[in-house]
């Protein structure tokens, strides 16, 4: 097995009083998609920008490609495509342009720089907005611009900071199967999201993160199999009565939570729990059997619901 | 084709000096200045250049016939050719001001183009010398433009004058350097207005319209510790032919500015994307 591409160890970011990122431990391999999962706050930009070379650290080890970023930070920025959380394209430039001067930041040649942009438009899908200013573009094509200029570079890792935040579904699905593409291309992934699907969609292992602190590790398979049931029952019953029903319908499940305006049930049969509870004499308003998801383990690990 | 990776063309940078800051890519910065500079508006970058040339028409040959002539270390000349120099002076300031302070302060804090530049294997050093260029390089411009107003006009009385192009040069950097020090530095669009209150009665009262000796002696000290005042009596002796010790001071004070600039802009830069 080769080294892993990233390691780092008891690695902490601290800014005064306030530890952004508390001593985690983690290695991301070659050809690898890991995510970092968590709330706004948990700390995951914060380690994204540390491991991009654009941030020290306060503590802890840390390599890229067996490079320090405080010693080699050009050269280990030379080896990442960053796409960060808001978009910051050059807005003064057109699509083509960006591209193009994004590769001559890194000293690439213009001949190389040229045939790269036609690849990277048709990946983009923005061959027939080559010549428009990024200002004009949708969310959605500002997004895959901002990954497409990333690999101008033909970097070895991407990092993208939360990749589909503000954009509407059909973009989303558009960007997934982009960056599912650059997956099967060899491409390590490393993203940050509070979108548990993005996750279950897109990481073939991740961090869940909280408060700067890893609570748990695994693929999401490996996560929803260890944290949570199969399962889980959606009862609604109406604010006033939740909490009620949540004390008598304890005794009937794994684990349960109550939220403020829903009860989850956790079983690995969810039909047999719901039939028994209606059977019991309760009423809810709604009621829904799913699959758990990350949502769930995010939950169950922290008592809390990912986005507030 | 063999085609240098951006690893292989960082890691040529290691071992050499200052690398960590340094990619020995200013053209870079400058490449994207051109680029977005080809489709910006003109008539705001001829805003720049007009305004010391209608000072020039309005006070120079207004105010000027009133006047009549002036001396200049015994020399006599029209009231035009005497405050000339503070203008072309005033022209380069201004082109170099321009790009460095609110052009720099946009692109800091709403357009975040440095920290996407700074995502790259460029330094701050770099960013920093990029952009400074691009602003020098508009205060040679307005220079020259003014020079071109000014010399069919008979303001320019010695063969001096010519070196005035590379004065306005070093003062543009030095104002340019200096400017973009003081913007990243700065945090709200409030604190960007005192440039601009501290800009104007420097113009004024530097000695572009009179001879600074008409104020008392701690007023001309003030006067004397400030850019502007440099500026002009640099451009003014070269244009007099009136060379000497004195215009190696205002060299020296300028090339202090530029270094202390570049000083500064890239610790700020460093601190604030790469730290």
């Amino acid at each position: 097995m080769s080294s892993p591409l990233i390691v780092a160890r008891q690695l902490t970011k601290t800014y005064g009083e306030f530890t952004a990122v508390d001593h985690i431990d983690f290695d991301v391999a070659k050809g690898e998609s890991f995510g970092l999962l968590g709330p706004n706050g948990a700390g995951k930009s914060t380690t994204m920008r540390m491991i991009g070379a654009t941030l020290q650290r306060t503590s802890g080890e840390l390599t890229i490609l067996g490079k320090d970023p405080e010693k080699l930070g050009p050269q280990i920025r030379a080896h990442l495509g960053v796409v960060p959380q808001q978009d910051n394209l050059d807005g003064e430039l057109t699509v083509t342009e960006n591209l193009y001067i994004y590769g001559r930041y890194f000293g690439l040649s213009k001949k190389f720089i040229k045939n790269k942009i036609e690849e990277l438009l048709e990946f983009a899908q923005l061959e027939e907005k080559r010549n428009v200013k990024v200002d004009a573009l949708s969310g959605g094509m500002k997004r895959r611009l901002t990954i497409a200029r990333g690999l101008v570079s033909e970097p070895e890792i991407l990092m993208l900071d939360e990749p589909t935040t503000g954009l509407d579904p059909q973009a989303r699905h558009i960007l997934w199967d982009r960056l599912f593409r650059l997956k099967e291309l060899g491409v390590t992934l490393l993203l940050t999201t509070h979108f548990m699907d993005e996750a279950e969609q897109l990481c073939g292992r991740l961090i869940v993160m909280d408060k700067g602190k890893i609570m748990a590790e695994g693929s999401p398979a490996e996560l929803i199999r260890k944290y949570s049931t199969k399962e889980v029952v959606e009862l609604r019953f109406g604010s006033e009565k939740n909490a009620e029903m949540a004390e008598k319908l304890h005794d009937t499940c794994d684990h349960i939570e109550q939220l403020p305006d829903r009860i989850l049930l956790y079983s690995d049969d969810g039909e047999t729990l719901l039939s028994n509870i209606m059977s019991g004499g309760a009423h809810p308003i709604t009621s829904l059997v799913r699959r758990t998801s990350l949502e769930d383990v995010f939950l169950k690990l922290t008592g809390r619901s990912l986005v507030e | 084709m063999i085609t240098k990776s951006a690893v292989a063309i960082a890691e040529s940078r290691i071992g050499k000096p200052l690398e960590k800051y340094f990619a020995g890519r200013v053209n870079s910065p400058l490449e994207r200045s051109w680029l977005a500079f080809k489709s910006s508006t003109w008539i705001i970058v001829l805003s720049g250049f007009l305004e010391p040339v209608l000072f020039l028409f309005s006070f120079g040959f207004g105010v000027g016939s009133l006047i009549g002539g002036m001396t200049s270390n015994g020399q006599t000349i029209s009231y035009a050719a005497y405050i000339a120099p503070g203008l072309l002076a005033t022209s380069a300031m201004n082109g170099a001001v321009y790009d460095s302070t609110w052009n720099v302060f946009w692109k800091i804090n709403e357009s975040k183009l440095y920290q996407s530049m700074l995502a790259t294997s460029l330094g701050a050093l770099d960013v920093a010398l990029g952009e400074i260029a691009w602003a020098l390089f508009r205060g040679l411009i307005y220079a020259l433009g003014f020079m071109a107003v000014v010399t069919p006009l008979g303001l320019v009385t010695s063969w001096w004058g010519l070196l005035a192009i590379p004065a306005a040069v070093l003062i543009a950097f030095g104002f340019a350097s200096f400017g973009m020090a003081i913007t990243s530095y700065m945090k709200s669009y409030q604190q960007m207005n005192m440039i601009n209150i501290f800009m104007l009665p420097m113009f004024l009262f530097s000695g572009s319209f009179f001879p600074i000796s008409v104020y008392p002696q701690f007023i001309q000290w003030i006067i004397q510790a400030l850019p502007l005042w440099h500026a002009i009596s640099l451009v003014r002796g070269i244009m007099l032919g009136q060379v000497g010790i004195a215009t190696l001071i205002h060299i020296l004070y300028f090339v202090a500015m530029i270094c202390l600039g570049l000083f500064f802009t890239t610790k700020r830069l460093t601190a604030l994307f790469l730290r």
